[in-house]
């Protein structure tokens, strides 16, 4: 197992474009408990800063889990917990005196299914950042508009801001989650199996979205899909059975996985 | 072949036999409503919303039964919806698990078939024994009561279909816990919950079993909360027990508007719960 010596930054993949990689959040030790069931044994990776990060693996791995605890959403619920540290720029997210709120804030998350609030489309962005900013009408409006934009949404809906986020299509609800998401301007987003319930079409648009994202933001998604992970992550983490079997540059991992789990995984053995 | 035959004649005499008891059963209720509509219209006139119950032989209308009957439901929305909306908000999002949460929602599923005459007398001792006279608070309170549990159910069952999906999204904006009820619960559950308030006062406007130990009648305009009010189920139990020919007149009028506000109230109601399917 080279768990632990993936945890290390110097074992780490040089950098992938020649740019040098920053730990925005580091997992070291995480072990995840559903009521007494251990989901996450001792769980130890890197996500680099403006980097987009794949956790891949087969159903009940743990890697959505994994996603679950870098927001804290897990605490939404009794009998989940989480032990270990997760460290986001320094600091322990794990720590009882972590706002929740704040933290977030900081880091966003799309989930699986689109999930647009029962409000208009632009409420659905606007709603998000007036929590945290008290902006004046067109200062407000330029910041719905810009992140309409970012999610490659603008030219679709700038005619229709008024009706409700729940009339759009499935792949425009999602694009609409990502834009309010981004709206906030976290710092990471999460991205659970963001395209799953999306036509190939949709799917596109987002991969390439998520592209365009890491200019400014750290990704990490969680996907099924592989080829996916290979075309939009610069790094990949393959998961099994609540534990991280390898962690390594996308690049190298579908080429020269070394454990043979994810060589088995990644060729279509299983999963 | 005596088998086959013997089914069918079984099958034909139990299928008139339930045809039977529906036309039984619906056929009362078409006798109820038409005797009500023809003994209540050819009353309604002007004057039922304009003048005050009249005394026997004289002329009037149920203008201060009416306006009481008002006063008493909207002070009893008032009074009921907040307590129902929080207690079934806590039910729904805080307290999902916990213990006092059964307990709340055993009893108030007692309360929700609870005879309305026990919550009169309750009130009765509570409030208008210890006042030493009836009043119009005292009503609405007893209104109330039977307002809470309907809203707190409804409000209840309303945020449970609400997907935690969604609950999650919004939190993971960064959104505290009270704004993610607020602004996105409350309003996906809406519909519903407007729906729940709209029973609860279809259930209390033909109450009068509550208001007869409470805010009793008053056969003169008032609109004084601390002393007896009049309503219109009373004035209608009272009118409609009386020798007088007009005074029965008038509690046939008065039973029609409560039914056909009912009737309203119903539709929208429905009409509300069917739009709450299609966003």
């Amino acid at each position: 197992m080279n768990v632990a010596s993936v945890a290390t930054p110097a074992a780490a993949p040089a950098a992938i474009d020649g740019a040098d990689l920053v730990e925005k959040i580091s997992v070291r030790n995480l072990d995840f408990f559903y009521g007494d069931s251990r989901a996450l044994k001792s769980v130890s990776l890197p996500l680099y800063k403006n980097t987009v990060t794949a956790f891949i693996g087969p159903s009940g791995c743990g890697k959505s889990t994994l996603l679950r605890v870098l927001n804290r959403m897990y605490d939404l619920y009794p009998n989940q917990r989480a032990a270990g540290e997760v460290l986001f720029d320094g600091e322990d997210i794990l720590s009882p005196r972590q706002d929740l709120n704040l933290l977030r804030a900081r880091i966003g998350m799309v989930f699986q299914k689109p999930t647009p609030f029962p409000m208009t489309i632009y409420e659905n962005i606007a709603f998000g950042i007036r929590l945290y900013e008290r902006l004046a009408k067109s200062e407000l409006n330029d910041r719905v508009e810009s992140a309409l934009r970012r999610a490659a949404l603008w030219d679709e809906v700038k005619d229709k801001l008024a009706a409700s986020g729940l009339s759009l299509s499935g792949g425009q609800q999602q694009r609409l989650c990502i834009a309010r998401t981004v709206a906030v301007r976290p710092e990471v987003i999460l991205l659970d199996e963001p395209c799953s319930a999306l036509d190939p079409i949709s799917t596109a648009k987002i991969e390439e979205l998520i592209d365009e994202l890491t200019d400014d933001y750290t990704i990490v998604i969680v996907t099924h899909n592989m080829q996916q992970a290979a075309r939009v992550s610069d790094h990949t983490a393959f998961m099994y059975l609540g534990e991280l079997v390898e962690f390594d540059a996308t690049s190298r991992m579908f080429t020269t996985p070394k454990d043979p789990r994810t060589q088995d995984y990644i060729t279509g053995r299983f999963g | 072949m005596s088998l086959y035959d013997n089914r069918r004649r079984r099958n034909k005499i139990a299928m008139t036999l339930s045809l039977l008891a529906t036309v039984f059963g619906a056929g009362w209720l078409v006798l109820i409503l038409s005797v009500l509509l023809w003994e209540g219209f050819s009353g309604l006139s002007l004057a039922v919303f304009t003048e005050m119950t009249p005394p026997p032989g004289a002329d009037g209308g149920l203008l201060n039964p009416l306006v009481g009957s008002l006063i008493l439901t909207i002070l009893a929305v008032i009074i009921g919806t907040p307590i129902g909306i929080l207690a079934g908000t806590y039910m729904a999002e805080y307290g999902r698990h916990t213990k006092l949460t059964t307990i709340v929602r055993f009893i108030n599923d007692i309360l929700l078939s609870a005879p309305s005459i026990v919550i009169g007398l309750f009130i009765y001792e509570i409030m208008v024994a210890p006042m030493g006279h009836f009043s119009g608070l005292a009503g609405a309170v007893a209104l109330a009561v039977i307002v809470i549990p309907v809203v707190l159910r409804t409000t209840e069952d309303m945020l449970l279909l609400v997907p935690d999906q969604l609950r999650e999204a919004a939190t993971a904006l960064g959104l505290p816990r009270v704004n993610v009820i607020r602004h996105v619960c409350y309003r996906a559950a809406k519909a519903g919950m407007v729906t729940g308030v709209l029973l609860a006062i279809a259930r209390i406007s033909g109450e009068t079993a509550p208001l007869l130990f409470t805010s009793l009648n008053n056969q003169f305009w008032s609109t004084n909360l601390n002393a007896p009010m009049s309503s219109l189920p009373v004035v209608i139990f009272q009118f409609a027990l009386s020798p007088y020919k007009d005074w029965q007149k008038l509690a046939w009028t008065g039973a029609l508007i409560i039914t056909l506000t009912v009737l309203a109230l119903s539709i929208i109601a429905r009409i509300l719960a069917a739009s709450r399917k299609t966003p």
